[in-house]
């Protein structure tokens, strides 16, 4: 196990991790309005339905913003910095936090066009995390 | 309903910021302000009926170990905006008849061996960073969806997106962003409460301080630091008996919010700010162009920047020009944080305690006792947490 934090999987939850584990992206869909969500909850913020059903995005995206993490806040970072956090805007209007992978810190820019990659962490746990698209 | 003008702060007290204060408890440092507090108000602990604390400690301990019998309390769970959020609640408090002299005691202690940075919360600094700010427990979104990409992402990694973001969309500059940490250097020289008192800084010593989250400096940031405030808020009418300059509040709005975490927030250069400005103008029946000077909540630069362009100080966007040509030192044209803000002064026990920085400052810009530090123009301020 990571020793910081991880993901706390609840009933509500659990379909996007699954779908991680699988090298999926998931969104949740409200079922009544068809609006998307991110992070999953309940009930539809834009039309208060609890009717939902998941559905696949493109894993594709843009970053929104990024910053460059020089000071390991948490000892299992101490030999990882410095390592990027973006804000991913997908192809479907959700923004995600995540890490660009794969893509020197000079090189990222706000804008540029990104691509889920998925990370096992442990057998339980699979990150979506994103590196510059077409770096396949 | 207005409660325009109906409650004033009347007193406060302030132990000086410092790194830390071995051996001293959050209890003892609570005790000292709010006693100082409630003498230089010329009151008697008896007197006091209301108790507002700080996110994280439970006010009605905060009562049972001063021995206080409030019949108004609560604790502010608002992350920056609890000391401020505070004046809000307490002058609408005062002008319901809840209580009649209100306490509000915010700040503590940094030695864990006196009881952790944050009260009944963690021994072991590493382990606190690994919690989403506020311990909000595991399932906050902020360990769920944030941390698992680089603990704290919220704090220096949030701002670092925001700062980003804001240069990205509006052109702001490294030079801009290093302006307001140096004119609020320039502000704590001469305050002795400050953690950085005597120590000057130029833009150089800014852009040259390494990245905590690049494009985040070091000198952009907070020193999360020890330290306590507290001040009394009571009428109008009963605050015209008391020996201090009322400091009456006029407008109030918030505390306003429109996300906890950076990523649920569709607009990021864009503070709730922009929803309680307008409502504490409104109701004060001034425009923020009529302000004179701002204590506005600066966790980071970029926070209080962004800040102050979404009260409408100067046109969204436009905050770096405005650093650029304002001298916002004491001395100068639109003083903002004059006692250097947190930036500068530090910052008491993590961000529900860091705005005492602002509330009290203003007060004491208002009532004229901020020696070498006081401005001429004191009437009307602008606070935001």
């Amino acid at each position: 196990m990571p020793d910081f934090p991880t993901p706390l999987v609840t009933p509500d939850t659990a379909p996007f991790w699954k779908g991680c584990q699988a090298g999926q992206l998931l969104l949740q869909r409200c079922a009544a309005c068809g609006a998307l969500r991110y992070p999953p909850r309940p009930m539809c913020p834009q039309c208060t339905s609890k009717e939902t059903g998941w559905v696949p995005a493109s894993g594709r995206g843009t970053v929104y913003s990024y910053t460059v993490t020089h000071q390991a806040l948490h000892p299992s970072l101490a030999d990882k910095v410095p390592h990027l956090v973006i804000l991913v805007e997908l192809e479907e209007g959700v923004r995600i936090t995540s890490n660009i992978v794969d893509c020197p810190p000079d090189q990222v820019r706000i804008g540029m066009p990104v691509e889920v990659v998925f990370h096992q962490v442990n057998p339980e746990l699979t990150l979506p995390k994103f590196r510059p698209a077409g770096t396949a | 309903m207005s409660i325009r003008g109906a409650a004033a702060i009347v007193g406060y007290h302030e132990i000086p910021t410092r790194r830390n204060y071995p051996g001293r408890s959050n209890w003892s440092m609570l005790a000292e302000a709010a006693n100082g507090a409630i003498r230089d108000a010329g009151l008697r602990k008896d007197q006091i009926d209301g108790l507002l604390c700080q996110e994280g400690f439970n006010s009605l301990t905060v009562a049972e170990y001063m021995q206080l019998s409030p019949k108004y309390t609560q604790s502010m769970t608002l992350h920056g905006a609890t000391a401020t959020g505070a004046v809000s609640a307490g002058a609408a408090a005062i002008a319901a008849g809840y209580a009649d002299y209100i306490l509000c005691v915010m700040g503590g202690t940094r030695d864990p061996e006196a009881g952790g940075q944050q009260p009944g919360g963690f021994r072991n600094p590493q382990q606190m960073s690994a919690q989403p700010r506020g311990g909000g427990g595991p399932a906050s979104r902020g360990t769920e969806w944030e941390s698992p990409y680089g603990p704290v992402v919220a704090a220096n990694g949030g701002y670092g997106l925001i700062k980003q973001r804001h240069m990205y969309e509006f052109g702001t500059t490294q030079e801009q962003f290093a302006k307001c940490s140096v004119d609020q250097r320039f502000n704590a020289l001469l305050d002795p409460n400050a953690a950085f008192s005597g120590q000057p800084i130029t833009i150089e010593d800014v852009l040259n301080s390494r990245f905590t989250n690049d494009p985040l400096h070091l000198l952009e940031c907070v020193m999360p630091c020890a330290g306590a405030g507290a001040w009394i808020m009571t009428s109008a009418e009963r605050a015209r008996a008391l020996p201090n300059k009322p400091v009456y509040v006029l407008g109030a709005g918030g505390p306003a919010t429109s996300h906890d975490t950076i990523f649920m927030e569709r607009n990021v250069t864009t503070s709730p700010v922009a929803l309680s400005a307008p409502v504490a103008l409104r109701m004060s029946g001034y425009n923020a162009r009529d302000m004179q000077f701002a204590e506005f909540y600066d966790c980071y630069t970029i926070l209080v920047m962004m800040c102050l362009e979404d009260a409408g100080i100067c046109p969204k966007g436009e905050i770096g020009p405005f650093y650029a040509s304002t001298d916002t030192t004491y001395k100068g044209g639109f003083p903002i944080n004059t006692n250097g803000g947190q930036i500068s002064g530090g910052q008491p026990v993590g961000g529900g305690g860091g705005g005492i920085k602002q509330v009290i400052e203003a007060a004491r810009q208002i009532m004229g006792r901020a020696g070498p530090r006081q401005i001429a123009k004191n009437d009307l301020c602008l606070v935001n947490g």
